[in-house]
């Protein structure tokens, strides 16, 4: 990365800030109030939405191959899925897809 | 007649239900430290997102956009909207802490993470009921085998971080991550409808300039989600609250 260490502190705090706000937005408001169940139907997606759309072009296009499709990042991508889905363990599902994507970029 | 339970025992029975989710949090902090060191932070900056953020998938997110050199509001825009849902914790949380000081509401909402909240909300709603103060308490407990834990699992794995080769090709272990925090939250149609919906979208929008197609994918996404769940939840049978 490229930004000077001011930048940096500067992304972390308005980082820092801004996620204390989201958390502290209801609980700062003195008073049982409801969020419309519209709003809470969207929130609930938040973390489904962003991050799938985050990882899609690293795993497909990623830069370390010229942007080109590699197996082996695709393979690795799958078995973490595959174990995340299955066994519902997130540690193991890095650890098995990373273990394949080194195995493979040994063989291939 | 049962007596009401003690402030002090409702903070160790948070700190007991707590203890199981280290086995998780740990290496995610740890993870962190290493790939924000090899991304290029210092250790005090890799430290910074650990103390000042606490929240893993948002600071993974930063890290990655970073090492794309995106645009500030990019980054810091696409890393809270992965922290949106915690406005849903705020709202589930202030009707049992609202009485509560303006003092310890913040200090809730500074470490009002997944696991702290889902403990929490759970136990609110059983018996025996807790006073405020026990509820606190109980926050607070349920706090603490977490985030002490994960600014330490952070510097360990930052003071490791330095120790490893870029050759290594651990930043691999980003999007391998995203995937893992994805893949068991898949847990319904409108959830895979709303991951695929921004997969989609994130692909066709690749080519925007400044990863705006990024924040236009999510929005998608969720805007998907919320349509398949209003369309697939009988009304009102809808979730009180996020599972």
């Amino acid at each position: 990365m490229s930004y000077s260490d001011a930048h940096i502190w500067g992304i972390i705090a308005l980082l820092g800030v801004g996620t204390f706000l989201i958390r502290f937005s209801f609980l700062g408001l003195v008073g049982n109030r409801e969020l419309p169940e519209w709003l809470l139907r969207h929130l609930r997606y938040t973390a489904v939405a962003i991050l799938p759309a985050m990882v899609a072009p690293l795993i497909l296009w990623p830069e370390a191959n010229d942007g080109d499709p590699d197996p082996a990042r695709l393979a690795a991508a799958a078995v973490t899925i595959g174990v995340g889905l299955f066994l519902k363990n997130p540690i193991l599902g890095i650890v098995a897809g990373f273990a394949t994507f080194m195995g493979l970029g040994a063989l291939l | 007649m049962t007596q009401a339970i003690s402030p002090r025992q409702a903070f160790w029975n948070g700190a007991r239900d707590a203890a199981p989710f280290t086995i998780v949090v740990v290496p995610f902090a740890v993870l962190f430290g290493v790939v924000g060191t090899e991304a290029g932070l210092n250790l005090a900056q890799v430290m910074g997102f650990s103390i000042g953020v606490i929240a893993g998938a948002s600071q993974f997110a930063a890290l990655q956009l970073m090492s794309d050199n995106a645009p500030t509001l990019i980054v810091v825009a696409s890393a809270l909207a992965v922290n949106l849902r915690m406005a849903m914790y705020s709202a589930a949380l202030s009707p049992h802490l609202g009485p509560a000081s303006l003092g310890a509401r913040a200090l809730v909402a500074y470490m009002n993470v997944d696991q702290t909240y889902a403990l929490s909300v759970q136990r609110y709603e059983d018996a025996p009921p807790l006073s405020t103060r026990a509820k606190v308490a109980f926050f607070f407990g349920t706090s603490l085998p977490i985030v002490p834990l994960w600014y330490a699992g952070t510097l360990v794995g930052a003071l490791a971080g330095t120790a490893i080769p870029a050759s290594w090709g651990l930043d691999f272990v980003v999007p391998l991550t995203f995937l893992a925090i994805i893949a068991p939250a898949l847990r319904t149609r409108a959830h895979v409808g709303a991951a695929l919906a921004s997969v989609v979208a994130a692909l066709l929008l690749a080519w925007v300039p400044w990863n705006l197609g990024l924040l236009a994918a999510g929005v998608t996404g969720m805007i998907v989600g919320a349509e398949i769940e209003r369309r697939t939840t009988p009304p009102g049978t809808a979730p009180r609250r996020p599972a």
